[in-house]
């Protein structure tokens, strides 16, 4: 939107983009929001279970491992601030950084997976599965598709830190890492919500 | 035509087109046993006619797939096919049997043709849409397997584009999931889990894959739009048919005896399947705004833009409006299934392949674009058929509310068939909305047959 008639500064390549610029592919973003699309009507879902059974979801909420599902709160966070730092440091043309920072990134991120495999070990022990009740449902449901996330997330991490590893990212072309950064704060994201609906509210 | 080898897609268009006035007449037989009961009876009872009505659809949609991808894929990979005799070969053994098949429908009783058939040894018949004897069974698998041999090698010695990648997988899937029509467990509740593993993972699943990949090649030779733009729209559609329609598969296990999150989940993930369908109309004509040549071929442009447009209507909306659990606790298997059945499979995959046939057959002929005249008749014949299609979805929507409401909400249900007796009028309007399809048809046949200028302008 060019309405102004003052000459335009000369311009250097690459030139700088005016305004807002979107990070990563357009492609992603609207795959990032069909995806929270549906989280979103999931989370719709259970609020409208959980209405209609607020004992027993408060009861059955109250037996999940809280702590486990901080803790993975917490590696997810920081293994988006690393994401985070390996794309800057890309930016700088830092690529071994960008490297480390995507590794730190990949190991937090399997961190989360340790730990809500073994809050699985513990759920499955405890006779909870799909049929047991309507909380129990949403609960392996959401969590599940979500830990489904997370692992395509770490691929896409893998992919990255490979293609950081071999100076692939650089000013002008980082559009593979945000592309791929996105669609990991967008698994955080959905965590951040899930986290506190599914383990706390109630 | 770029590559000879192309040339083996001509036949498996002209049966297909065969095949397909075929199921329109058996539509409308049925059709008007609908309102005439004893329509053809004893020759052609109702169960039969719908058998090969619906046979008669999933077996010439797989010629024009097959004949698609003879078609594209020497062009997307720019090579020969890597053996035009395997293919022809092919065709014949696929139209033989197809036909023996029918004739046996239509000329033995059911349970004889079982016997005769080999059900004894191991039983696949009988089941809805997969209904061919297991010798027909066989057959099918032994030509998919050989086209998808012939294919395969083409696509590793030559070019590899993501329209034939993504073709390719959808052509696996889809002989890899008709597997489970082998598969026919005693109890019923694990016969209709995996029955639908055929059924939705071919129209909602794989289907989907070979759908947006025949649209992203008619759309770059008649657009001329940029290679890497169709490429990310067809990553975009692809992954979210697939992210959908997988999962998508529990709104067929509402109430067959499996566990009841498939309700949720069900109903969750099919809700978002008309994403994709309206993805690939946003697509179609997005790229047709963003044209950089006029093609001569409008018939072909017309044809694509209105895949996007029906299959959104007929897959995604009408398939949404019976989706949720708590409706279709109402709806299921009720007319307005049919109505969904119709439109969707006109709307994707009819329309589909006549968009690429649109496409092809001039060129196969030796021409860039039909004659004018040619192309109106054309015309004609995809707003007939079309407009036809969507009454005919009408009726059959009304006439399944009416039944819902009479058979199962109101406070004095009736009996499904005092309930049917009430529907007739609808079944008169759509058995006359069939008629007009069938000119529509008989319009598209025509159009191959009007002499005229062709156009010559390099595609």
């Amino acid at each position: 939107m060019e309405t102004s008639t003052a000459p335009l500064p000369a311009r250097t390549a690459p030139a700088p983009v005016a305004g807002p610029r979107l990070a990563g592919d357009l492609a992603i973003w609207f795959f990032i929001l069909a995806e929270l699309l549906a989280f979103g009507v999931f989370f719709a879902a259970y609020a409208f279970t959980r209405a209609n059974h607020i004992e027993l979801f408060n009861a059955e909420q109250a037996a999940l491992n809280r702590n486990a599902g901080a803790l993975n709160t917490v590696l997810l966070l920081t293994a988006s601030y690393f994401v985070v730092r390996a794309v800057q440091a890309a930016e700088r043309e830092a690529a071994r950084p960008c490297a480390n920072w995507l590794l730190g990134a990949i190991l937090t991120g399997f961190g989360f997976i340790v730990v809500k495999l073994g809050e699985y070990a513990a759920a499955f022990e405890h006779n909870i599965s799909l049929s047991s009740s309507p909380f129990h449902m949403f609960y392996l449901s959401l969590t599940f598709f979500h830990f489904m996330h997370v692992i395509l997330g770490l691929v896409i991490l893998v992919a990255m830190w490979n293609g950081a590893r071999q100076g692939r990212y650089r000013p002008g072309d980082m559009n593979g890492l945000e592309t791929g950064a996105a669609y990991w704060h967008m698994v955080d994201l959905v965590w951040l919500i899930l986290f506190p609906l599914v383990y706390v509210i109630h | 035509m770029q590559y000879k080898s192309q040339a083996v897609a001509m036949p498996y268009f002209i049966a297909a087109i065969g095949l397909f006035v075929g199921q329109i007449i058996f539509g409308l037989i049925m059709g008007l046993q609908y309102v005439v009961g004893d329509f053809l009876f004893p020759e052609i009872p109702f169960n039969v006619a719908r058998m090969v009505h619906t046979n008669l659809l999933i077996v010439w949609l797989l010629f024009g797939f097959m004949g698609s991808a003879y078609y594209l894929v020497p062009e997307e990979t720019e090579t020969e096919l890597f053996s035009p005799k395997l293919g022809l070969a092919m065709f014949w053994i696929f139209l033989v049997a197809g036909a023996a098949t029918i004739l046996g429908y239509l000329l033995v009783p059911y349970s004889t043709l079982a016997s005769m058939t080999g059900n004894d040894i191991l039983a696949t018949m009988g089941r809805e849409f997969l209904e061919q004897p297991l010798l027909t069974k066989i057959g099918i698998v032994v030509v998919a397997l050989a086209f998808l041999f012939n294919i395969t090698m083409t696509i590793l010695k030559g070019r590899k584009t993501v329209i034939s990648i993504v073709l390719l997988m959808g052509l696996w899937g889809l002989a890899i999931f008709f597997l489970f029509s082998f598969y026919n467990p005693v109890n019923l509740v694990r016969d209709k889990f995996y029955w639908w593993w055929v059924v939705h993972l071919w129209v909602e699943g794989v289907w989907e894959l070979i759908m947006a990949a025949l649209l992203a090649f008619v759309l770059i030779k008649v657009t001329g739009v940029d290679r890497e733009v169709i490429e990310k729209w067809l990553y975009v559609i692809i992954t979210l048919a697939l992210v959908t329609g997988i999962i998508g598969t529990g709104h067929h296990y509402f109430w067959i005896g499996t566990p009841e999150y498939w309700q949720w989940w069900g109903s969750i993930f099919s809700a978002l399947e008309p994403i994709p369908f309206f993805a690939m109309t946003v697509f179609a004509f997005n790229m047709v705004n963003r044209r950089r040549r006029e093609h001569p071929n409008k018939a072909a442009v017309l044809w694509a833009l209105g895949t996007g447009v029906m299959a959104f209507l007929g897959a995604g909306v009408w398939g949404f409006l019976h989706t949720l659990a708590p409706v279709n606790y109402y709806t299921h298997g009720s007319q307005i299934t049919a109505a969904h059945g119709h439109m969707a499979f006109y709307g994707a995959y009819v329309m589909v392949v006549l968009t690429v046939i649109s496409y092809a057959m001039p060129i196969l002929r030796g021409r860039a674009a039909n004659g004018t005249k040619s192309q109106v008749v054309e015309m004609w014949a995809f707003w007939l058929m079309t407009i036809s299609m969507v009454f005919i979805t009408l009726f059959l929507t009304a006439a399944g509310i009416l039944q819902v409401w009479l058979q199962r909400v109101s406070d004095a249900p009736m009996s499904f068939m005092a309930t049917q007796d009430q529907l007739t009028l609808f079944y008169w309007m759509r058995e006359w909305a069939g008629v007009v399809f069938f000119i529509g048809l008989l319009t598209y046949l025509a159009s191959f047959f009007v002499k005229g200028e062709a156009k010559d302008v390099k595609a």
